[in-house]
């Protein structure tokens, strides 16, 4: 069932494997900064007019009232649910069948006694986090190279290695093979407005990184980065390299 | 004689002046500290500056704020350096400080120490409402004489990384000018 769309995938994969410059783990390696500016100028400025004047409205009040807000908050808990069937798949292409039972176990939870995701009895009353992983987590524990930063059009910071992982991610998510095609639009509208909510509930820090900072583009890209080298676990990732007291 | 040698000793074995229970302690006290204020009620502007002041407390703002300047801290005269660090210490006070104030109604526990390389490392976990817990890791020294923090560390995203990266930028576009840095700083964060 997999087989057909994950050949397709292949091709353009091994192309852009091919493209991937060694990285090292720690080290900012982005030789494609001047188109990358030119995107995230992009970026935000569609942030600017079209998703932060939507998600503004439900980043009113403080502290714990904001995170009760409204609608988003509900679309994105449904819409968190719906990753996990794909993020399942993900940590047993890891070898890591302890994860992808744990999600397993929290959309099972979530879909019945949660309705859907609506809730999240399986976080508060079984302890059943949700892991978090992607395909791009998958090439790195199959040693693929990190290569170049970049910056995608509307899907923001990646690396090259992480950019091919959301590509085979569209074709390895299961659910989109027990449904038709109008569910599959259902359910991607809610995924995105899910993103939506996301940016919602993180509105104020990414405020302060797109709109306060000196260089937006540098603090998006080192934040990124950072970030993603902690949840891949790459070594030396969460020790600056750079000793303050050896200047 | 005698004080020159135990001036050595002292010089040798830097671990003995900080232990990991000294750090988790420090780390601790400076988050009850942040927890006293973030559940205090008061205004933005008051808990700001009271941040600042623990920020002055617990943190070296020293080494801090002069790893964010980079080479250019060294062509400073210590009168420059000094207002340039001030500003820097309001800047990280607001800033940091509207983060914090996401974390009202939340609970930070400081869940272990350990020595790294020539430093400590506390880890501790913040648990919101609502998301998965974060890691948040502190990163303690004694290299300036007293026990502080020198980095801190949530989710894998550092501190002075990324004020070095900001700092930079800012010192770019006011042309290199640490005075015009200065007075940016006193309206940034």
């Amino acid at each position: 069932m997999l087989a057909n769309p994950f050949r397709r995938a292949l091709f353009p994969a091994a192309l852009l494997l091919a493209g991937c410059a060694a990285g090292t783990p720690g080290q900012i390696n982005d030789p494609y900064e001047t188109t990358n500016r030119r995107v995230h100028a992009f970026n935000k400025s569609i942030d600017e007019n079209l998703i932060r004047p939507f998600t503004a409205s439900s980043a009113d009040g403080e502290g714990e009232d904001k995170r009760e807000n409204g609608v988003l908050v509900v679309v994105g808990n449904v819409g968190g649910n719906l990753t996990l069937p794909g993020k399942v798949v993900n940590s047993l292409l890891q070898g890591r069948p302890g994860k992808a039972a744990q999600n397993t176990g929290r959309f099972l939870i979530n879909s019945t006694l949660g309705l859907g995701g609506l809730h999240d009895p399986a976080g508060q009353e079984f302890g059943l986090d949700e892991v978090d992983t992607d395909f791009g987590e998958t090439l790195y524990v199959w040693g693929a190279p990190e290569g170049a930063y970049v910056e995608l059009p509307l899907l923001g910071p990646s690396t090259q290695r992480d950019t091919l992982g959301k590509v085979v991610d569209l074709f390895i998510d299961p659910l989109d093979y027990v449904i038709d095609d109008h569910e599959a639009l259902t359910i991607t509208g809610i995924k995105l407005a899910s993103k939506v909510s996301d940016r919602a509930r993180f509105g104020d820090t990414v405020d302060s990184i797109l709109y306060d900072s000196a260089d937006s583009y540098a603090q998006t890209r080192l934040l990124y980065l950072n970030h993603r080298w902690y949840e891949l676990g790459m070594e030396g990732g969460e020790i600056d390299p750079y000793d303050p007291y050896e200047e | 004689m005698g004080l020159l040698a135990g001036g050595a000793a002292l010089a040798a074995l830097p671990a003995q002046a900080l232990d990991t229970n000294e750090a988790r302690a420090l780390i601790q006290q400076s988050l009850n500290e942040v927890y006293g204020v973030i559940n205090s009620g008061q205004p933005p502007a008051q808990m700001y500056q009271q941040f600042e002041a623990i920020f002055a407390r617990y943190a070296d703002v020293d080494v801090i704020a002069r790893s964010a300047l980079g080479p250019a801290a060294r062509q400073l005269s210590p009168q420059q350096f000094a207002g340039y660090k001030q500003a820097f210490q309001g800047y990280i006070g607001r800033k940091y400080g509207a983060r914090f104030r996401e974390f009202i109604g939340s609970q930070i526990e400081v869940t272990g120490a350990k020595p790294v390389k020539s430093f400590f490392v506390v880890t501790s976990v913040a648990k919101l409402n609502g998301r998965a817990p974060m890691q948040v890791e502190w990163h303690v020294s004694d290299k300036s004489g007293s026990s502080k923090y020198f980095n801190i560390v949530i989710e894998g995203v550092n501190m002075l990384a990324s004020e070095r990266a900001e700092i930079g930028a800012m010192l770019a576009q006011n042309r290199g000018d640490v005075a015009a840095l200065t007075a940016a700083l006193q309206r940034a964060g």
